[in-house]
């Protein structure tokens, strides 16, 4: 019965999706206030019906119901509970629904608080949005019905995929859905500053804490789901250039550039259409990651669902919401003027130098990713790409950006002066040079990669101090109470930047001075890897909830000094029987010690990969920034300002920040 | 004009798209059919001493299945293998890919082995002779030594009836 629930919640949800569209597009186009005012209760009643369907599902899953399809193929009454929640995503047909689900949750957040936009803005905002909504769940209800049932129902499901069963899949998926759909928010601004003709920089100003926040989401998927590789994969990597991370790196990319370019846009009414194309881009991309994941166009070591209907259905999809908008593009985009002048040198010419170097680098992951599709459809044979074209293609093309983000945030906006920041610069690039050498200094070896990659990083550092420096200089006075006055948007890119340099400096130590070591182990066996000492005391069995176990156990011990012991894990799954390796990893600022069990030989010895990781925890710290970075960036008090003026408009008239 | 760029660029990517979608990405088209099996001489596994090499089995009909220890799907394709070596429809003759922890002897102890022999390609040469991409791979060679067939991933059923069944019933006419 509760299936069947939520199967008739979504077909209502679709037909109240219609009515977001529809009435309020054509409201907005002929000035009906009537229509216009259809958006919004449409809109939350949407949200409720998609939020009653995902319930149905999840309790579906939660009681164990395998005479639904999706719950049999993806669950298992041993399985714990939270992971039986999980599984509700970790399907195809379940994380589809999560998508519309999400997308519905972003059109209620624009329903609450949109208030302060024209009436005819927030009315077309909401019914592209609609239009988004409709067709995903036709999507689900033509082509991928989770609530499917079986006849006769099976006695027990066939669990879900043992990778996924792990803390980090509970938040990963919902993190990077919550990004990839948060730029239908900038999309649709986009979309409906295309339709009404006025391309002025209010659209810019109300997408941007928006498309900042669906960054955050994003940049928490990303750098989550590359803990979650490390921690569960068992092979010590990190990210591997596989389609699916791409599909998710390249709407990051798009993002990226739209926040920048936003920026100009706002602050200097610069690359007008650039930036409405790039809104169009980011939520393209996230559009084509889900084909690209979702389709079966190519495997990749997640191989999700494959089935060519979905994907005709998806590719369709994607012909109307990405070739109209294009098309809506190239009508319009030509009519509107460009504003703002600036020279060849200043804040605008840097952040189109970035816009540039971003964009490059998601046509080279896009091209690397779709390059074997390509050669196959020509009929020029079956290749595959891997992560050494991308790191000898991205690593190049981002380089320069690393190193423009050092001057970009020192540079005026309209015209800066080059020999006035040249003390600051040269200020800056001594001191990175003399930080790569003190890097080859200490860890005694010259590597010019990791020389260079932490110099870079602390270019970017010292210019951030420099950038501080020059904010409480202007602003004057005792230097603390300066520093609050600073605003949360400054604060919000230079901790972002902050982040990206701690991160660029974890890759480049990481990938530089990290050792590694595959022996075979009997027990007492004692084996060296960067100084410290790893000695095999055998396994015990262990019992999981859904899963057998042999769990090692490995003393690790440095100068004679016995340090802790590791619990590296061989599962297999009780439903699938399925191995999984359990890598045990005892974390540290400066260093992990990573070991994983291979496979059992004779008499009770093992194989055992043991990992020294320099700095790896650096990845995380610095994605903990960027992320921070991005917060304090969309709550910057503008924003908040803009909010609090549509509640009091008599007292903060629209429009009145700066 | 300018303008128009970028919807371009977005038909022709779709174009590539739809094509794609009709393709299975684990079909892979190998130069090697129809030319004779690369030879080698590998020891076995399990039997110090002994050599295999294709030449050993000219006058039969037999499979080579690219596997490996490290492997998960061969795992998964280890009891469809033993069915087929039980029934004794054709020989199925091992080779241990890259093999570096040497754990195919314990393992192939443990679960059973549907092999007529495993050859031992620690090095990993003798796979890249026969363009292997992956495993599991499985060639299906002929009387006189030529590769008539080879079969990516994982040998289930239905792969087996529609693939194999018909393929070598007319080789061993």
């Amino acid at each position: 019965m509760i299936p069947e629930i939520g199967h008739f919640a979504l077909i209502l949800a679709l037909l109240l999706a219609l009515v977001q569209a529809i009435p309020p597009l054509i409201g907005a186009h002929r000035g009906n206030a009537t229509l216009m005012a259809v958006a919004r209760p449409a809109a939350q009643g949407q949200f409720l019906f998609v939020a009653i369907a995902y319930g149905c599902l999840a309790y579906s899953f939660l009681v164990n119901d395998f005479s639904v399809a999706n719950v049999a193929r993806n669950s298992f009454s041993q399985l714990p509970a939270v992971y039986r929640f999980a599984a509700s995503w970790g399907s195809h047909e379940g994380s589809i629904l999560l998508w519309a689900l999400i997308l519905a949750l972003w059109t209620t957040a624009v329903t609450i608080w949109s208030r302060h936009l024209p009436e005819d803005m927030s009315a077309r905002v909401i019914g592209v949005m609609g239009l988004v909504s409709f067709g995903f769940l036709l999507f689900i209800l033509v082509a991928s019905n989770p609530f499917a049932r079986l006849f006769p129902a099976p006695m027990d499901g066939s669990d879900l995929n043992p990778l996924l069963q792990d803390p980090g899949m509970v938040f990963h998926p919902p993190m990077l859905y919550m990004g990839y759909v948060g730029f239908s928010v900038a999309f649709a601004f986009a979309i409906a500053a295309l339709l009404s003709g006025k391309m002025d920089v209010a659209w810019a100003r109300w997408s941007r804490p928006w498309t900042a926040v669906a960054w955050v989401f994003l940049s928490i998927g990303i750098t989550g789901g590359s803990w979650w590789a490390y921690n569960e994969l068992g092979w010590g990597g990190w990210w591997f250039w596989d389609p699916t991370e791409n599909a998710s790196f390249m709407p990051w990319l798009a993002g990226t550039a739209l926040l920048h370019s936003l920026a100009a846009t706002e602050k200097r009414g610069a690359f007008k259409n650039w930036t409405v194309l790039l809104a169009i881009l980011a939520f393209s991309m996230s559009l084509v990651g889900t084909f690209l994941v979702r389709s079966g166009v190519l495997s990749s070591v997640h191989a999700f669902a494959t089935d060519p209907t979905r994907g005709i259905f998806i590719l369709g999809f994607l012909g109307v919401v990405i070739g109209g908008s294009l098309t809506l593009f190239a009508f319009r985009a030509a009519k509107m003027p460009t504003g703002g002048s600036f020279t060849w040198f200043s804040r605008e010419s840097l952040l189109l130098a970035n816009n540039v170097v971003l964009v490059a680098a998601l046509g080279a992951v896009l091209l690397g990713t779709l390059y074997p599709l390509f050669m196959d459809a020509l009929g020029m044979g079956k290749i595959s790409v891997g992560p050494p074209y991308f790191n000898s293609v991205f690593v190049p093309l981002i380089t320069p950006l690393l190193f423009l983000m050092g001057v970009g945030p020192l540079a005026r906006w309209k015209q800066a002066s080059l020999p006035g920041m040249a003390k600051q610069l040269r200020v800056a690039l001594a001191v990175a040079a003399t930080t790569g050498v003190l890097v080859s200094l200490v860890s005694g070896s010259f590597k010019p990669m990791v020389s260079f990659g932490v110099a870079l990083a602390a270019w970017i550092v010292i210019t951030i101090y420099l950038g501080f420096a020059e904010r409480l200089k202007y602003i004057g006075g005792e230097k603390l109470p300066a520093l609050l006055k600073i605003p949360r948007g400054f604060w919000g890119m230079q901790m972002a930047h902050l982040g990206l340099a701690w991160v660029l400096a974890g890759i480049t130590l990481v990938s530089g001075l990290e050792t590694e070591r595959n022996v075979k182990m009997n027990i007492g066996d004692t084996t060296h890897l960067a100084g410290y000492d790893f000695t095999f005391q055998g396994i015990s069995p262990f019992e999981g909830p859904n899963y057998r176990a042999a769990r090692g156990n490995i003393e690790v011990a440095s100068g004679g000094k016995q340090l802790f012991v590791l619990h590296p894990q061989k599962r297999i799954y009780n439903a699938s029987g399925m191995p999984m390796t359990e890598a045990a990893i005892d974390y540290g600022f400066t260093r992990d010690v990573y070991v994983a069990l291979g496979d059992e030989l004779d008499n009770g010895a093992w194989t055992v990969r043991v990992f020294h990781k320099p700095f790896i925890n650096w990845l995380w710290i610095g994605g903990f920034f960027l992320v921070l970075g991005g917060v304090l960036a969309a709550s910057d008090r503008r924003y908040r300002i803009a909010l609090r003026g549509a509640e009091q408009p008599a007292v903060v008239p629209q429009g009145a920040q700066a | 004009m300018k303008r128009w760029i970028p919807l371009l660029i977005f038909v022709a990517l779709a174009g590539f798209l739809y094509v794609g979608l009709h393709r299975d990405p684990r079909e892979v088209p190998s130069p090697f059919i129809g030319k004779p099996a690369p030879a080698f001489t590998l020891p076995v596994v399990g039997q110090p001493g002994k050599t295999f090499s294709p030449s050993d089995y000219k006058g039969k009909v037999w499979l080579l299945n690219v596997w490996a220890p490290w492997c998960v799907s061969c795992r998964q394709e280890h009891p469809v293998l033993m069915q087929l070596a039980q029934a004794g429809i054709v020989p199925i003759v091992g080779l241990n890919w890259k093999d570096k922890d040497r754990e195919a002897e314990a393992l192939l102890a443990r679960l059973g082995s549907p092999y007529t022999a495993v050859a031992d390609d620690v090095g990993g040469q003798t796979g890249i002779n026969y363009g292997v991409t992956g495993t599991p791979e499985t060639y299906v060679i002929d009387k006189k030594g030529i590769i008539r067939m080879k079969h990516i991933g994982i040998i289930n059923e239905e792969a087996w009836q529609t693939k194999f069944v018909p393929l070598l019933k007319e080789l061993n006419q």
